[in-house]
């Protein structure tokens, strides 16, 4: 299976997009390039588990590479392993429920639509690559559209958001790009060629002294899109001004971009360094969790709402990150999933809900539950999902990151456990006083009931991240299986390097 | 042992009719939907019936057996979620329980919910309550009763909230959730102590693990010390936490009460009968470890259920809801099967109280839920809920009266009905444990018998007239229809004859058959007390009269600190809304939007203000820039001569 | 016939480069800044052509070169003075000190 299909599908799809005029052609082009990015997907996942299931064992599968500067040891080099394949099933279902769900959007959609392809494209490079130049080539290519999807077709402050968010995310990638040039002129091999590749690079040992150099810089550079404490203030702004789709897309795809580079690049890569600062991280993820939460009770607008708790997840995945065991890594990627499509599902429920009703403030909204019974219900779900419900997908992930960052004795790690598991109760109050007021009681404007329930292609949108949410919550061995063996094997690097 | 497909099909069945009525949404299907949840729990109930008399009839020693498991969630190599299905007396009984009442409840909701709008929906949830509470008392492991544990609490808060334009019904819903959420958290750090000490989530290991004195995992969760208690001690008291959340132990049971504002049956089949004895099933299913590794955890479930016994029913007396008396009823009950847990033993004679306890959790689901279909009915017909409302309804409802009646009977302790039989035997081995105990118990058993009665005097006697005119009875709805009277009869003789079983027979701390002797001579006090309540309540309730008006001023301090419980609802709202909120909540979103929101503006900001204070080099004459040129070319040739002549 | 000395002309140039200079930096007409590059542009030509007589009689790179500038400064001068008229045909001046719309 060739993965460059994967970066090229959304490509040509927007290059196709350009061609046409009429909003019609266009959402249908868009949709045809999203359905077949997700069975492109799931053709991979498929070849995948038969390689697999063939016995091979070999650590990252379909590579391929191409020498793309030659000089300066830059390669284009692609391949997957089960935890990429996982953020690459959860981009392609945000991408069609995204799609799904601008499909009426008057307002330049061909552009609109170019952007949006541009960003999955972006995000499967991300997830493909295996050298740390295309790594980054592909973050940055992420992060342009939604500078421009915030500031043309945002709400609100949209401006003042979409700078913030750039300039913000930009600031990351500058300090990722240090942190990788730090990596690369430390892998000197035999013959002094250094290198950017990232199976190279975790053979080679790094001097500890510039693992505590480099790790914070790319920790914290991914951390900014990983909405890692106190770097986390454009996650509320720019999603809250954001198009209803590019906020799925922030939330389910771009924010994962930094869980897994700091995984991937900075943990993997670094596993000592990772192991010096955990303490560090641990406390900011832990203050992240419990700090998001209660931060998110004061907010009376839906979209703030999700976009502190977001900010309340995320901190699910560095702590999980933080406490470097099998048990917490499998549940940081399992939290990266679920709140990927959790919180895109969230986002075009309250998309839905502020089309009908033009307002997003909890205060102006009520009693939806009568005018709207599938959005609703899909609102509940979401919400549901975010407070842990057990058979949903937010259960499995928080509970495996507890249990994992149990593992963990000192006591520190205990405190910062604490207090993360305390944050469920707060998401409880916020959650349920939200969907209290804006589902259930009594209702606020009776003409919110005119504009009806969702369309079908709502309900197509909703339904693809329901499902995806349902089948992580049932039966979760499915996605614990695909990562099991790949998570070892970072745990066995890790481990090595850290018994030097 | 029962067979496998019988007790799968006892689970599968509610979550099919779930998933069924769930789909299909609010039209399709309505009136179908009762029939269909009822049948299929009628199935599963019988199926239950059949499996416990199976499993009853069939061995003598009980010990718990993994019929079937799956590997759910895999944590680590020693910690996984399993999902299966535990058969053992105790989840044997349960199903019986949780599968009658349930299935009373359906077919009593065919008449009481006939005409709701959402009629489906409300079904569904009442099958994934079914569901959800099967799933729990069959569970396997640690972390699938959590799992469950989180579903019937998450049915309960949809249940709750039924009549969801009503903001009381959503205010209480809510609490309920989020009262039952904190105390989920403690049970989840338990867990989380308990699973990592013993290295295992599987119930049967856990057990085994740590009540053998020399394993090295019970060595090594009471080594430790954090403050002044082992961590063995700390694991344990915090999943009682959880189950005293959810069974409304006092101080956590501020969410019972208001959890009234559902459909009634669904108080009598979550918040009587069913859900909110699940701490005590929880306490029972690790009993063994309470009572063998950690004496002092027990005694914390000890106190905790006398207090919330006696404080519950001091509480009801001063009630005018019927269903909040009945709620508070329900706590003092639940805190005797509490207590009856924590002050029994292991093994043998010891353990009467545990036996007692599980005992009174049987007999209880049966004459509550009687009781609370009897209000249901009541409520059906007055359309209110005061006692106030009502009065003198024992012409115009004779059934329900009767099932009334034998319902407060069976409460109230006196023989032959059901409460009788259980009640006695906590008592006998309060009497055995500790006698402050004992009297704390008999006293508590008076005042049931008194709120009982001035409820059912107030309901059914009191004004002859009948009904106030605020209120006019709805003539049409009579008693209701036949599916309404139905489960109450079924019920009725429940409560009548289900304390005849000999319990201790099947059920008991170690497996092993334990033979219950009542002495007829132990009775007579309890008995007595009993009535004297019940008389107490006749002088004061039987005919309308001033008396209970004067007794209320002539104490009035007293009532009106009962009548608001204690005002323990208004300290939660006190550190809610003046603590919680404003002192934690707010400062984090004012940090956050003006420290590091600030922080990041004000970045922006000093670049704008480096940049405004550099441009005006930029001066756009032509010869500014060449002399700066030029100025800067003579400069760099002056170093470039210092540095290379 | 006595050769004149190398520095004697080299003083020369470096003379009319620097009055050259001053004349540019100074001059606000911009026809009188433009005089001012032309001398600064021929004190180069002398430079190379002096280079090329006294360094290197035997070759012509620097003649060549100062042929290359004097066509370029004719180029130069025609675009400069055909900015210079735009100017003045919008501003109705040629002062350099309040052409100043590039600023900022």
């Amino acid at each position: 299976m060739n993965l460059h299909l994967l970066v090229a599908l959304p490509v040509v799809t927007a290059l196709f997009l350009l061609l046409l005029r009429d909003l019609r052609q266009i959402r249908l082009i868009a949709l045809i390039g999203s359905i077949v990015q997700l069975g492109a997907c799931f053709l991979l996942l498929d070849s995948y588990l038969d390689v697999r299931a063939a016995g091979i064992t070999e650590p990252v599968l379909f590579k391929s590479s191409a020498a793309w500067f030659p000089s300066l040891g830059i390669s284009f080099t692609t391949g997957v392993d089960g935890i990429s394949l996982a953020m690459i099933l959860l981009s392609a279902l945000v991408v069609l429920a995204g799609v799904l769900v601008s499909w009426n959007t008057e307002h330049l959609p061909r552009e609109y639509f170019f952007l949006l392809m541009l960003l999955s494209a972006g995000a499967y490079g991300f997830f493909i690559s295996l050298d740390l130049f295309t790594m980054f080539f592909f973050l940055e290519v992420a992060v342009i559209p939604k500078f421009l999807l915030i500031g043309v077709w945002g709400s609100g402050r949209k401006d003042a958001s979409a700078l913030k968010l750039a300039l913000m995310l930009m600031a990351g990638s500058a300090l990722v790009f240090v942190g990788m040039l730090g990596l690369y002129f430390n892998s000197a091999d035999s013959f002094g060629a250094h290198t950017f590749d990232l199976e190279t690079l975790s053979m080679q040992a790094m001097s500890l002294n510039q693992q505590l150099m480099f790790f914070p810089l790319l920790f914290i550079g991914f951390g900014i899109f990983g909405a890692l404490f106190p770097f986390h203030t454009w996650v509320p702004d720019g999603h809250s001004s954001a198009p209803t789709a590019a906020s799925m897309f922030l939330a389910g795809i771009s924010m994962k971009l930094g869980g897994y580079g700091c995984l991937r690049v900075a943990a993997y890569l670094m596993p000592e360094a990772a192991n010096y600062y955990a303490p560090v991280i641990i406390t900011l993820a832990a203050i992240a969790v419990l700090y998001g939460a209660f931060a998110t009770l004061m907010q009376t607008d839906l979209k703030y709402i999700n976009a502190y708790s977001s900010v309340s997840h995320c901190g699910f995945v560095l702590l999980g990150i933080g406490m470097l065991n099998q048990t917490a890594i499998t549940g940081a990627i399992l939290q990266m999933v679920s709140h990927g499509l959790m919180t895109a599902l969230f986002f075009a429920a309250i998309g839905m809900l502020y089309q009908r009703t033009h307002t997003r403030m909890v205060s102006q909204l009520g009693g939806l539950l009568r005018f709207m019974p599938f959005i609703s219900t899909v609102f509940v779900i979401a919400g549901l999902c975010s407070l842990g419900l057990p058979g949903l997908s937010g259960f499995v992930a928080e509970m495996t990151v507890f249990m994992g960052a149990w593992e963990k004795h000192d006591t520190l790690s205990r405190v910062a456990t604490i207090a993360s598991c305390a944050s469920i109760v707060v998401t409880a109050v916020y959650i349920l006083r939200a969907t209290g007021k804006v589902i259930f009681g009594p209702v606020a404007d009776a003409h919110h009931g005119e504009a009806g329930d969702a369309c079908w292609n709502e309900k197509l949108a909703a339904g693809v991240l329901l499902a995806g949410i349902l089948i992580i919550g049932i039966t979760p061995f499915l996605l614990t299986q695909l990562i099991q063996p790949d998570i070892e094997r970072i745990m066995f690097n890790i481990g090595r390097d850290l018994a030097y | 042992m029962p067979s496998l497909n019988n007790l799968l099909l006892i689970l599968l069945l509610p979550f099919c009719s779930f998933l069924l009525l769930g789909l299909a949404g609010r039209k399709r299907l309505s009136p179908l939907a009762g029939i269909l949840g009822t049948t299929s729990l009628f199935i599963s109930a019988l199926l239950s019936v059949h499996s416990a008399w199976t499993y009853f009839s069939s061995t003598s020693s009980h010990k718990p057996e993994v019929a079937w498991s799956m590997n759910w969630l895999q944590f680590s190599d020693s910690l996984s979620i399993d999902m299966g299905v535990l058969v053992d007396p105790i989840s044997m009984m349960m199903l019986v329980v949780v599968t009658v009442v349930s299935f009373m409840v359906h077919l009593y909701s065919l008449g009481y919910m006939k005409g709701d709008e959402r009629f489906t929906t409300y079904y569904a949830y009442l099958s994934l309550f079914t569901f959800s509470m099967l799933g729990l008392v069959v569970s396997v492991n640690l972390f699938q009763i959590y799992m469950f544990w989180e579903l019937v609490g998450v049915s309960s808060f949809l249940l709750i909230g039924f009549y969801y334009d009503k903001p009381s019904a959503v205010s209480a819903s809510k609490k309920a959730f989020i009262v039952t959420r904190f105390a989920d958290l403690g049970f989840l750090i338990g867990i989380l102590i308990l699973g990592h000490g013993a290295e295992t989530l599987d119930f049967n290991t856990l057990i085994a693990r740590l009540t053998d004195p020399s394993s090295p995992w019970l060595g090594a969760l009471s080594a430790g010390s954090f403050l002044g208690a082992s961590a063995l001690t700390w694991g344990l008291l915090l999943v009682f936490m959880g189950g005293a959340g959810k069974s409304a132990m006092f101080p956590l049971h501020i969410w019972l009460p208001d959890a009234m504002e559902g459909p009634t049956p669904v108080s009598a089949l979550i918040h009587a009968a069913t859900m909110v004895v699940a701490g005590v099933y929880l306490v029972a299913r690790l009993f063994p470890v309470f009572a063998i590794a950690c004496p002092v955890a027990l005694d914390v479930v000890l106190w905790t259920g006398i207090i919330s016994s006696v404080f519950a029913a001091l509480i009801a007396c001063a009630q005018t809801d019927i269903k909040r008396v009945l709620a508070y009823s329900t706590m003092s009950q639940i805190g005797y099967m509490m207590f009856a847990l924590g002050l029994s033993g292991y093994g043998g004679e010891a353990g009467l109280g545990y036996t007692a306890s599980l005992f009174h959790l049987f007999t209880h689901a049966f004459f509550k839920a009687l009781l609370f279909l009897g209000a249901g009915a009541v409520i059906h017909m007055v359309h209110s809920n005061e006692i106030k409302d009502m009065g003198g309804l024992r012409k115009r409802m004779p059934v329900t009266h009767l099932a009334f009646l034998i319902g407060c009977l069976a409460i109230a302790g006196i023989p032959p009905f059901a409460g009788f039989f259980s009640k006695e035997e906590i008592l006998t081995a309060a009497y055995a444990a500790n006698p402050v105990i004992y009297w704390i118990a008999l006293i508590t058993a008076g005042l049931t018998a008194f709120y009982m009665f001035r409820l059912y005097y107030l309901i059914f006697w009191s004004r002859e007239s009948g009904v106030s005119n605020a209120h006019p009875v709805d003539e049409h709805h009579g008693e209701g229809t036949i599916s309404m009277k139905l489960p109450l009869l079924l019920l009725s003789v429940g409560a009548v004859i289900a304390g005849l079983v000999p319990f201790g027979n099947y059920v008991s701390s170690d497996g092993t058959p334990l033979h219950i002797h009542l002495h007829i001579g132990d009775a007579v006090l309890p008995v007595l007390i009993a009535l004297t309540g019940i008389g107490i309540a006749t002088y004061f309730y039987k005919t309308e009269s001033s008396k209970p008006a004067k007794l209320m001023q002539s104490m009035r301090v007293f009532y009106m600190t009962l009548h608001n419980k204690f005002y323990i609802d208004e300290i939660y709202l006190f550190i809610t809304k003046n603590i919680v909120f404003p002192l934690i909540g707010r400062p984090a979103a004012w940090f956050d939007k003006f420290v590091i929101d600030g922080t990041v503006i004000a970045i922006g900001r000093t670049t704008d203000r480096i940049a405004e204070t550099v441009r005006v080099m930029q001066t756009g004459r032509v010869q500014d820039y060449a002399l700066f040129f030029i100025a800067s070319l003579i400069t760099l040739a002056v170093f470039a001569i210092y540095l290379f002549h | 016939m006595t050769a004149i000395p190398l520095t004697h002309i080299l003083v020369l140039s470096t003379l009319l480069f620097f009055i050259g200079v001053f004349g540019f930096l100074t001059r606000r007409n911009l026809i009188a800044m433009l005089m001012g590059l032309e001398l600064m542009l021929n004190s180069v030509n002398i430079n190379f052509i002096a280079f090329n007589k006294y360094l290197y009689p035997e070759q012509i790179e620097g003649l060549g070169f100062t042929i290359f500038i004097v066509a370029i400064a004719a180029a130069e001068a025609a675009v400069a003075i055909a900015i210079i008229i735009n100017l003045f045909r919008t501003t109705h001046h040629i002062d350099a000190e309040q052409a100043d719309s590039l600023k900022y």
